[in-house]
């Protein structure tokens, strides 16, 4: 045993900001758990979208006035997004709590110990894969639902107002939810708290505000990340004063961005 | 290097480490002894940078490894078992680590190779035996080729083969240079493989020494003593400072207080027969017992004094 450690002299060793990238990537699809629930986000969203479509496809004749106004063919083709956000914020969560729960995190905190770039590779590369993928879902259950819609003479094309920005508004929603649930993971570093805080936000407490009088929720409900959210992809059409595409978008990013501050200054400052 | 400055840490109300100051250095094994619970993980993990001391300062090499730019070239860490997602093949959980020092993929199938994981690298982590996760995570310690590592326990769970291989590796690390911090409950391990030690109680440094100074300090100067006259030469040698107890058998005394050549001579001049005179050599074990039982005592009594001892 004459020399133990014989490296080969390549590259230096050497933290840099897109190796930790790199390194990211390589544990986000070397985890089937993480392959398989991206996949059943993409089925959802396809699936679920093109099932609501086909029934208000089909009912649409006996749909009341108030109904009626809360129909679009852009909202209904991308309806599959609630369902969608339930695996992606899931997976965001699980990205980094996941890491908490099998020590892992010890692991990679060590390999980078200046810490702050683990979260913003994983922010990067979860964000990207996200995207990528429910932009492709969401151009797909666009084309499905209008396909459907198009033989009751209700369907609409993408070149219609709205269109383009709803079908890449709903990808950026998505991403925008998951980076949420990523933020949560890494604030309480535990995939069940993370999962229901995810699922309390997101699905829990919109329905609990219509407990409010009207008088209050009218004012209050549109700024939820759900309901904000959903202004992007023209989801948000069953509320009364509904944020515009635009304004929905800053109040969803700023949820993200202060989450996100959060969760980097808890793994900045306290042990791993 | 390792240089450990006054470090203390408290979690809440519990002081983890209290005052804890040592250097390990390049070119030798340094043991890191204490019993459960006496601070042994806490330090590695302020060593990593994953737990911030409350005060004091730990340096690697001279800087705080928090800053370190090529982190896994500094410091290599195997930590306490389980420090790995369970659903990952060990290769990939080897090449996601590399990936963040741009060490490349021909050292991580190097080290798979060093630790003797091969065929297991491509199975899943969560199926591993003890043993392997060890080798698993020494080969994550040496990626980068390191100049100071330190292993929690690397031998825990490993079978005999797997202990002589990690003593070997140990030796080797430091024979290349390098500084290498193991710490260990197994003294009779220690023994064998270090050079030093670092012996702490209730997260107080108790030593700071070399394996034989710890031994002969801690084995103080016990001599059996057998003579057919041991009333007549109990008699002969109480003096301040001098202990004499009686064993089991009548014709059999502990002397403490003097060496083995005191009581012979003194027994010589009053002419009274030795049948056996042996100066008691304790083992790593025992005075390692002895001396952090002693520091348990102290910490009731007085701390300082124990401290200084």
């Amino acid at each position: 045993m004459t020399t133990i450690l014989a490296m080969p002299a390549t590259r230096p060793v050497k933290v840099t900001q897109l190796r930790v990238i790199t390194s990211e990537w390589t544990k986000l699809r070397s985890l089937r758990s993480t392959v398989w629930t991206l996949l059943i986000g993409i089925t959802l969203m396809i699936g679920i979208g093109a099932l609501i479509t086909a029934v208000n496809a089909s009912q649409y004749h006996t749909f009341n006035a108030a109904n009626r106004a809360a129909f679009t063919a852009i909202g209904s083709s991308l309806a599959g997004v609630t369902f969608a956000q339930l695996a992606f914020g899931v997976l965001g969560v699980l990205v980094i709590s996941g890491e908490y729960s099998t020590g892992m995190i010890r692991s990679s905190l060590t390999a980078v110990p200046a810490r702050l770039p683990v979260l913003w590779a994983k922010l990067a590369v979860f964000a990207a894969v996200v995207f990528t993928l429910s932009l492709t879902a969401s151009f797909t259950s666009f084309s499905i639902g209008q396909a459907i819609l198009s033989g009751h003479h209700l369907s609409v094309s993408l070149t219609a107002p709205g269109a383009v920005r709803s079908v890449v508004g709903a990808a950026g929603y998505l991403t925008l939810a998951g980076m949420i649930g990523v933020a949560i993971g890494a604030l309480l570093r535990n995939s069940a708290g993370g999962i229901s805080a995810f699922v309390g936000t997101f699905f829990v407490i919109p329905p609990l505000t219509m407990l409010l009088p009207d008088s209050v929720s009218n004012h209050l409900i549109q700024y939820l990340p759900s309901n904000a959210g959903a202004s992007m992809y023209d989801g948000a059409t069953r509320l009364t004063s509904a944020l515009s595409p635009t304004a929905g978008t800053a109040v969803l990013a700023v949820y993200t961005v202060v989450l996100i501050a959060a969760a980097a200054s808890r793994l900045q400052r306290r042990d791993a | 290097m390792i240089e450990v400055e006054h470090v203390s840490k408290t979690y809440g109300e519990k002081v983890a480490v209290e005052d804890l100051s040592f250097v390990v250095h390049p070119g030798i094994v340094t043991g890191f002894l204490g019993p459960n619970g006496a601070g042994k993980s806490t330090t590695m993990r302020m060593i990593a940078g994953l737990d911030h001391p409350t005060s004091g300062r730990i340096r690697v090499s001279g800087t705080s490894y928090r800053a370190s730019s090529a982190p896994m070239g500094e410091l290599g860490m195997l930590l306490e078992a389980k420090s790995i997602h369970t659903g990952r093949s060990a290769r990939n959980h080897l090449l996601a680590l590399a990936q963040t020092n741009g060490i490349g993929r021909r050292r991580v199938e190097e080290v798979i190779d060093m630790v003797g994981l091969g065929d297991a690298a491509g199975k899943r982590v969560g199926g591993f035996s003890l043993g392997m996760g060890q080798r698993l995570g020494v080969a994550s310690a040496l990626l980068g080729d390191p100049k100071v590592v330190v292993l929690d326990e690397p031998i825990n769970g490993l079978d005999p083969e797997g202990v002589l291989w990690i003593r070997n590796l140990l030796t080797g690390l430091a024979a290349e240079g390098r500084t290498v911090f193991v710490s260990s409950h197994l003294m009779s391990e220690m023994a064998q493989t270090a050079t030093r030690l670092v012996v702490v109680g209730r997260g107080r440094l108790i030593a700071d020494t070399t394996v034989e100074e710890f031994i002969a300090r801690a084995t103080g100067n016990t001599v059996t003593v057998r003579t057919a006259s041991s009333v007549e030469l109990t008699r002969l040698l109480l003096a301040t400072g001098v202990t004499v107890t009686t064993g089991t058998e009548p014709d059999v005394l502990y002397v403490e207080g003097l060496t083995a050549e005191q009581i012979g001579t003194t027994a010589w001049h009053a002419s009274i027969p030795i049948f056996e005179l042996t100066p008691q050599l304790a083992s790593l074990e025992d005075a390692f017992m002895k001396l952090t039982h002693d520091s348990v005592e102290y910490r009731a009594r007085d701390l300082t004094t124990a401290v200084a001892a």
